[in-house]
């Protein structure tokens, strides 16, 4: 059986067989072990550690490290990640990619320490100012985290973009089973900053802006066909359709089992790719379906948004869109089942 | 006998300062310490938001702009990733010692292994001469439009003395100005001697300098001269006030 | 004998050479360049060739051509 391994850890450790080498961050609970096991662990390969002086110097320090073509990281949580988004914007504006762990903690402004799903819509609008977006990517175990994060190093790569990998505290902290893939060795990126002067450098007051914004919506337009990631269960018949993320995604998919062998036909949509938001998924739906249900860590609803503009594309625009609210921890299968009985006695009003 | 001299060849497009200002002298003079010491192909030039930022188009190296303030972290990046090429990272003062002096700080405090090299020209030039950190007692701003009052302000901040007094690793701190022959040519001894420790791995090493701007200040550009040498000194000493271990 | 070559088209007219020559030998075009400043001329007579005018411009009009003068 594999090693059983901290979530933090584990993320940690990801990144680097993923070939990153360096790393800037702030200690922030709950994802401060992730810098605390890097500050051995990356010395140890002949990375770079750096514990920054605030959130938002270390996005600047990946800067100079992503410009210099050098896979790099950080991590935080929730608030401290509202503090890189100044770094995040820029990085974005200048094409640099890095890999950002959001271990996300329940709350506005501090907010608490509790594990939660409430930066949803701040990490797949982009986040800071600008007319951008980057990667979302959201795991639902730490096998899959493993996965993704070497999954969302290569993406930055490939379109020179960052990615957020947005969990949970829950996950961070918890413990579970997990294999790594062997040690990746990643060359420097093409064009990079060396010194040397290889590549002509335009000053950002000479860039053809206006062209750009254009490039970059083809862009975009070309990610949201080509990279969107879900897991799914059951959708052709489905009366309903519970679509969660995350941990709400995982105990979802267990509540969606449960359901079936009472005889229930209820589908799943568990989102990965938050940005893009699997869209496709929900072309596979029954077209008779009853509604669609987003169980989210939250209390105002987030992603329940993304869902009721997918159906604006799909024939089923009409279809009813129902939110369950948890704004602390993370909704047992029991809580999902009783939420979705009533939903389907009509006790839950719809949100769209 | 006269010596020849020729701007460098890396800066060999025109710059766009307003006339009289001291920015193109200090663009001038790291550039000649850079190809003197042959590392014109092994430099990065890390640009901070202000006038200055109209000074990287005219610049043929390595560079980068980055956000305002952030020079300093972002140089860290560079230098941590390309640590046998120069790092130079050139800021102002409202950029380094204001919305950046966390970032300024705490690149000193790591000993980080770059130049620093502030042009302080006691005002933030781009936006229009708003009073900055480095504004003097009573001058006029069009933030302080009555005169800086220092009691509800505080007093000019003066960076380089606060690193040689609380960083004993920091390698080289001086201060220049750009304002009389003498002064350049010390100038460009304190930048070379920056670069060199920098070279060397001797550390952090940071340069302020004095600089006239005619635009904000009202002023010709002669009057602008002569106000750093009349009034500015005083306040800031030029000299060096942590010189290299080695030589 | 020419000491200095300028750049014309680089002159703002700021005045910094002017006052900074020890020899008195820089003035005026009665010329006009392309961003409306009148350049500054050398009086080749009174030049030495010390690069002062050089060493205080801020927009690298000058370059002192020394023994190849």
């Amino acid at each position: 059986m594999e090693d059983m391994i901290k979530g933090n850890h584990a993320f940690a450790e990801a990144a680097i067989r993923a070939g990153a080498t360096f790393y800037a961050g702030y200690p922030i609970t709950p994802s401060s072990e992730i810098m605390e096991y890097l500050s051995v662990r990356l010395p140890e390969i002949g990375g770079v550690f750096i514990q920054a002086e605030s959130e938002g110097a270390s996005m600047n320090i990946l800067t100079g490290a992503s410009a210099s073509g050098v896979r790099c990281f950080t991590a935080s949580s929730s608030v401290g990640m509202t503090l890189k988004q100044e770094g995040i914007s820029h990085m974005a504006d200048s094409y640099l990619p890095f890999l950002a762990i959001n271990v996300v903690r329940y709350g506005t402004g501090l907010g608490t320490l509790d594990t939660g799903q409430s930066d949803y819509l701040r990490d797949t609008r982009g986040g800071g100012s600008g007319d951008y977006r980057t990667f979302v990517l959201s795991p639902y175990s730490l096998q899959e985290a493993v996965e993704l994060i070497g999954h969302g190093f290569d993406l930055g790569d490939k379109y020179g973009m960052g990615t957020i990998l947005h969990t949970e505290a829950a996950l961070g902290q918890m413990m579970e089973p997990c294999t790594f893939p062997e040690m990746k060795k990643v060359e420097r990126r093409h064009g990079s900053i060396d010194g040397t002067y290889s590549f002509e450098r335009i000053s950002p007051l000479y860039r053809d802006r206006r062209q750009e914004a254009i490039d970059e919506k083809a862009k975009y337009d070309s990610i949201k066909e080509n990279e969107q990631m879900w897991a799914e269960e059951s959708l052709e018949d489905a009366e309903y359709v519970i679509v969660a993320y995350g941990l709400a995604g995982r105990s979802a998919t267990g509540a969606v089992k449960q359901l079936r062998n009472e005889g229930y036909k209820v589908g799943l949509i568990r989102p990965i790719t938050l940005w893009p938001f699997p869209e496709k998924a929900f072309d596979k739906v029954n077209k008779d379906v009853k509604g669609y249900i987003s169980v989210e860590e939250n209390a105002t609803g987030q992603m329940v948004e993304d869902i009721a503009l997918t159906l604006k594309k799909t024939i089923q625009s009409s279809k009813p869109v129902y939110m369950f609210a948890n704004a602390f921890g993370i909704p047992t299968m029991k809580k999902i089942k009783a939420d979705f009985i009533s939903v389907r006695n009509g006790e839950i009003k719809e949100v769209y | 006998m006269a010596i020849a001299k020729k701007v460098p060849e890396m800066l060999s497009k025109q710059i766009s300062f307003c006339p009289g200002c001291g920015h193109g002298v200090v663009v001038r003079l790291i550039a000649e310490c850079v190809e003197e010491l042959k590392m014109e192909k092994n430099v990065i030039f890390n640009v901070g938001v202000g006038c200055y930022s109209l000074a990287t188009p005219s610049i043929e190296a390595d560079k980068f702009d980055t956000l305002h303030g952030r020079a300093s972290a972002v140089a860290t990046g560079f230098k941590r990733c390309n640590p046998d090429t120069l790092v130079i990272s050139y800021q102002g003062d409202g950029d380094a010692y204001s919305i950046g002096i966390g970032e300024s700080f705490s690149a000193a405090y790591r000993n980080e292994n770059i130049t620093v090299i502030t042009v302080n020209n006691t005002n933030y030039g781009m936006t229009g001469g708003q009073m900055s950190a480095t504004t003097m007692p009573g001058q006029k701003t069009t933030t302080s439009p009555l005169g800086r009052d220092c009691n509800t302000t505080g007093m000019p901040i003066k960076f380089p003395e606060m690193v040689a007094a609380t960083f004993p690793n920091a390698a080289y701190v001086a201060r220049g100005a750009v304002t009389t022959p003498k002064y350049v040519n010390q100038l460009k001894k304190y930048i070379m001697n920056a670069l060199k420790a920098q070279m060397n791995n001797e550390g952090y090493s940071l340069i302020e300098v004095l600089s006239p701007c005619p635009t904000n200040w009202g002023m010709t550009p002669l009057q602008a001269l002569g106000r750093v040498n009349k009034e500015l000194v005083d306040y800031y000493p030029l000299g060096e006030f942590k010189t290299r271990k080695v030589k | 004998m020419k000491k200095v070559l300028i750049r014309e088209e680089r002159c703002k007219q700021c005045g910094i050479c002017v006052d900074a020559c020890p020899k008195n030998a820089i003035s005026y075009s009665s010329e006009i360049n392309s961003n409306g400043y009148q350049p500054v001329v050398i009086d080749d007579d009174l030049c030495n060739g010390c690069g002062i005018c050089y060493t205080m411009c801020p927009d690298w009009v000058f370059e002192i051509l020394g023994d190849r003068g």
